[in-house]
């Protein structure tokens, strides 16, 4: 069920790597008294988390992605659980219960302990996995000081990265996707805006996205580790080539963006195409 | 022909009914008011939309088996699947469900002639088909149909954007269709509260009708936000307001100015305030109609009733407050809100399930196709409710979020709901409707090509969100290894497509062959069954006493009363616990079962 | 009525409450409105069918005042009710209209006017004004005979 990370032609040759922390490692202190007992319960498959499958979900690159994968993974196996339990008693029920006689069954209605426990017991899970989900949520909208800061604007149908501090935009249309260069383990800020359309700016790699709207300017961190290309796509339906308005985000180490920069600086208003091309590798 | 005025005299004899001698043909159709003639319709309306949807479905189905589709053109494809979400959502299983059957089956469930409003009614009828038939026009305007995807999102649906008469024209038919859903709602709350018969307390009234009273007023709360969005939208378009549009905007740098133009949010804000509790409208009815099959086939009435009630209560209330779970990757929301109401709703929808396994739990099951199809119901939902939780929480969402995981999860539960239980209540009253037995063996064809086809359509989708292909695309690239998943999926929505085949098949079968069906051949238990199959003109001649929430069952089996508590005796009278307003359950201790019929003229 | 305006009563609560602590959460105003909207589609009907539920036992208002006729509770409310106890007039039906036709074409062609041009419109209100003063005088004469 692992599926490839990223665009296979490029991302395979680095393997992934470990977040520097688990999950509950990064949980606030003063909060961590108030999780103690939820942790107990459903903690144990959390912080065993690094070696579990990743259940289908991408591999992230980020350490917010990390994150998510371990929410990932304790929702995947809480409802994996119950999807069974579920699914078992409904399977009983229905092979054991088929008809054998044409006796009338017990009128039955009520079994007061039975109803309150299967309503108290998914109170608690549910609020257990709110905790988690809360504490997750946090640590992934967190927003550090950045050392890097790339400006995204999103159009019918294509992108815009903008590194405001060092002048360089790279800008690509559908067909000519563009490619975002960001450096290894360094904090970096992304803010997503739009210039027509609601677009969604989704790097599955990032196991992560979010809305770039016309108005409102949302930013987010990354914590990057791992060296590859990666596929980005738009996400929220935005007109005629929605489909076509992918991207690239490329990690290198903090030396070789400092080259790339270098060699690109002011470019930001050339002509889109020798922007693309020179930013790009992989063709379509 | 003329006004009926049916008066009840004492002891239990109604008074004579007139015969109809209005019209015939074409104009008998055009001029009634009968809710039994309006919920025909509105079967036979949406579940013909229904067909068409599906083969639209089709269509992005065969466009997606390849990479680089070249079935459709890429404005082919967003028209196709804008087209396919805005019928099955605002003409098929809403209007299936609270037009078609709850419009049928609500006043005999509470024992009432007819509707509150019947004229409503039959106004309720012809603006659905207006809605409808508007929103199909798109498909003969130049430009094509409305393609922003049923959700409409501004600023795309803006006149800048999409400025086609195809547009305008979803907008309409939603208009007017939203008036429809309203006036139906009005109906059924008005039915339920003032038209039921002596004796069937609020408390007594089956799930189903509770859950009808309980989307009414969802209907009420969400869809005058939906027209009110839809008027705003409008304005935006034709008469150049700034509500959500953000054309002229643009600072010197390009970048649109917040405070000079619209806001894309308030539309996502308004229109999911409408879209969640919708999403339950649509589910609720069903939920309803699975609560009457269970038991039934069970043979034993349905456990935890009053739990029951107080969860279709909860599930409604807290439908209201989830909007913004739909959000979450705005980045402009309260995500902690949104994501513990969300995550909660998980609650009530367990206590139903339990209660539903509890109901069959040593029961004498009987597996006819309504009672398959519900469990096939169960087993879809289980997963797509699973799902559901996962989408709740936040930091999960913000990468599914727009993924064909989504697609497979909102399947799940509107596939699930409106589709298995939505055919599974059309087995179950179709012999009250029309008085005839579908085949039972090809409804079991029909069913087995259903369920397999249905997870071998969506499992797949689910692996491909989680492999991060995006919804909404029309064409996706070679080498990333979503073909074989893309093959599957489009193999099972052939499977689905035949399955509906043998329907029709079957359908003809009835009407070709008939098998008449008696008053009740499932033995059920709600006062639906105790009048004819069709009933009469204003539905009964005489009542039963009720006595329970199974005046049916009571009449028919007085010797198996409900039995309130695990390890108790059977009432002696078969009386529920619950009083109206009378006071508790102390009165009435006759000792000898439940009263016969009360007979008629 | 009891159970009825608890019911709507019930759904009043609940959105208060829910109004009250999404502005305090969020000072989103938006939400906020639907949210009172809502409490408000509660109380109205909630309020209506208390007072008469009070009135149906006596009370002129909702607790206080008396009325010298206690109607006691309606047949659909009592446990213990005979289906002879609905004995009376349920209700008038109409027999069958062709008004909500006209009604509902009338409102199609209003608004394609929007989309098509205005003209339509004329044809769209002739409808819907034939219609109302259709209905009504139907039901002044009490139907259609
Ligand atoms: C007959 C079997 C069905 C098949 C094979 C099917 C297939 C699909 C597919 C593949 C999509 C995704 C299109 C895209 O994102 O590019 C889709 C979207 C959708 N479907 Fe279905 N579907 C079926 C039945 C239903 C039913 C019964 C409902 C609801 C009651 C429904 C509601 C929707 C909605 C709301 C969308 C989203 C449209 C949008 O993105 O704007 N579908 N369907
Ligand atoms: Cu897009
Ligand atoms: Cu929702």
């Amino acid at each position: 069920m692992d599926p490839p990370s990223g665009n296979p032609s490029a991302a395979l040759d680095t393997p992934p790597r470990h977040g520097p922390t688990g999950a509950l490692g990064r949980l606030p202190s003063r909060r961590s008294r108030l999780w103690a007992v939820a942790a107990a319960a459903a903690g144990g498959l959390l912080l065993a988390g690094c070696n579990l499958p990743t259940f289908g979900e991408t591999k992230p690159i980020t350490s917010q992605g990390q994150d998510s994968l371990k929410l990932w993974q304790g929702f995947f196996i809480t409802g994996a659980v119950v999807f069974v339990i579920v699914f078992s008693l409904i399977a009983w029920a229905s092979i054991r219960y088929r008809r054998r006689s044409h006796a009338i069954p017990r009128q039955t209605q009520y079994h007061t302990v039975l109803e309150i426990f299967y309503t108290v017991i998914p109170i608690i899970m549910v609020l257990v996995l709110f905790g988690f989900t809360f504490v997750s949520e946090n640590n992934v909208d967190a927003l550090p000081a950045p050392k890097v800061s790339v400006t995204v604007t999103a159009f019918q149908w294509g992108w815009r990265f903008h590194y405001a501090k060092q002048d360089v935009t790279v800008i690509g249309v559908e067909l000519q996707d563009p490619e975002m260069v960001l450096p290894q383990g360094e904090t970096v800020r992304i803010s997503l805006r739009s210039h027509d359309v609601v677009h969604g700016f989704f790097v599955p790699a990032f196991d992560f996205s979010r809305y770039a709207q016309p108005g409102i300017t949302n930013r987010f961190t990354v914590n990057l580790h791992t060296l590859g290309t990666y596929r980005g796509q738009c996400t929220q339906y935005c007109g005629l080539f929605h489909s076509l308005m992918r991207f690239r985000v490329r990690v290198v180490t903090p030396a070789q963006f400092a080259a790339w920069l270098r060699s690109h600086r002011s470019g930001g208003t050339s002509s889109r195409a020798s922007l693309t091309a020179s930013a790009g590798g992989a063709g379509k | 022909m003329t006004d009926v005025i049916i008066p009840q005299v004492a002891g239990g004899e109604y008074a004579h009914v007139h015969e109809e001698h209005g019209p015939t043909g074409l104009m008998k159709w055009i001029t009634t008011t009968d809710h039994k003639v309006i919920g025909m319709s509105y079967m036979i309306t949406s579940v013909a939309l229904f067909y068409i949807a599906g083969l639209l479905a089709l269509g992005i189905r065969v466009q997606l088996t390849t990479p680089h589709g070249t079935f459709i053109s890429f404005q082919q494809y967003n028209e196709l699947f804008t087209m396919h979400g805005s019928i099955m959502m605002y003409l098929f299983a809403g209007p299936f469900a609270f037009g078609g059957l709850a419009n049928y089956i609500v006043p005999l469930q509470v024992g009432a002639p007819d509707m509150a409003f019947p004229r409503l009614n039959a106004l309720s009828y012809w603006l659905y088909l207006g809605g409808s038939i508007m929103m199909l026009m798109g498909f003969g305007v130049a430009g094509g149909t409305a393609d922003f995807g049923w959700v409409a999102y501004a600023p795309l649906s803006t006149s800048t954007y999409t400025p086609g008469l195809g547009e305008d024209l979803w907008i309409m038919a939603l208009v007017l269709t939203g008036f429809s859903a309203i006036f139906t709602g009005v109906n059924l709350i008005a039915t339920i509260f003032y038209l039921r018969a002596p004796g069937m307390t609020m408390f007594r009234m089956p799930i189903f009708t509770w859950n009808m009273l309980v989307t009414g007023i969802l209907i009420l709360i969400a869809f005058p936000v939906l027209t009110a969005a839809l008027v705003m939208l409008f304005c935006d378009r034709h008469f150049g307001t700034k509500i959500y549009a953000v054309t002229g905007c643009h600072t010197t740098a390009g970048i649109v100015d917040a405070h000079a133009c619209g806001s894309a949010v308030l539309w996502q804000n308004l229109f999911w305030f409408f879209g969640h509790p919708e999403v339950y409208i649509l589910a609720l009815p069903f939920f309803g109609i699975a609560t009457e099959i269970f038991p039934v086939f069970s043979r034993k009435p349905v456990f935890g009733y009053k739990g029951m009630v107080f969860a279709t209560m909860s599930i409604a209330a807290l439908s209201t407050g989830v909007w913004a779970h739909h959000m979450f990757t705005t980045g402009t929301v309260l995500l902690p809100f949104f994501s513990l109401m969300s995550l909660l709703i998980a609650v009530p929808t367990g206590i139903k399930f339990f209660n539903w396994i509890g109901t069959m739990w040593r029961g004498q099951l009987v597996y006819t196709t309504p009672m398959l199809m519900s469990i096939g119901f169960l087993f879809a939902f289980l997963m797509g409710g699973v799902t559901g939780v996962m989408l709740a929480s936040p930091p999960i969402d913000f990468f599914v979020h727009t993924t064909y995981f989504v697609v497979a999860h909102f399947h799940q539960v509107l596939f699930g709901t409106a589709v298995f239980a939505g055919f599974a209540g059309f087995y179950y009253w179709y012999p009250k409707m029309f008085g005839r037995m579908l085949n039972d063996r090809l409804g079991k064809v029909h069913f087995v090509l259903l369920f397999v086809g249905f997870w071998v359509t969506f499992i797949p989708q689910y692996v491909l969100g989680l492999h991060g292909m995006p919804r909404r695309v029309a064409s996706y690239p070679t080498g990333l290894g979503w073909q074989s998943w893309n093959i599957a999926s489009t193999i099972g929505a052939f499977m689905i497509a035949t399955s509906f085949m043998v329907l029709l098949v079957n359908v003809w079968v009835s009407w070709r062959y008939p098998v008449p069906a008696g008053d009740n051949p499932w033995d059920a238990h709600t006062l639906e069954w105790f009048t004819t199959s069709p009933p009469p003109h204003h539905n009964y001649t005489h009542l039963p006493q009720i006595r329970s929430e199974r005046p049916t069952w009571d009449y028919n089996h007085p010797d198996a009363p409900t039995i309130l508590h695990r390890h108790g005796p059977g009432h002696p009278n078969g009386h529920g616990p619950y009083a109206g307003d009378g006071g508790g359950p102390t009165h009435g201790n006759g000792s000898a079962g439940v009263a016969p019929g009360v007979p008629a003229t | 009525m009891k159970v009825e305006s608890a019911f709507l009563l019930g759904i009043a609560t609940f959105f208060g409450v829910i109004s009250i602590s999404y502005w305090f959460t969020s000072y989103e105003d938006g939400g906020t409105m639907m949210l009172v909207g809502a409490t408000a589609l509660g109380v109205l009907p909630g309020c209506y069918y208390y007072f008469w539920h009070r009135r149906f036992r006596g009370s002129k208002y909702f607790f206080w005042g008396k009325t010298d006729r206690v109607v006691g509770t309606r047949p659909e409310d009592r446990d213990d009710a005979r289906i002879e106890d609905g004995a009376g007039v349920i209700s008038a039906f109409p027999g069958s209209s062709v008004w909500p036709f006209v009604f509902g074409s009338g409102a199609f062609v209003f608004l394609l006017a929007f989309v098509f041009g205005v003209w339509l419109a004329a044809v769209g209100i002739s409808l819907i004004v034939t219609a109302l003063v259709g209905v009504t005088a139907e039901s002044r004469r009490g139907g259609r005979h």
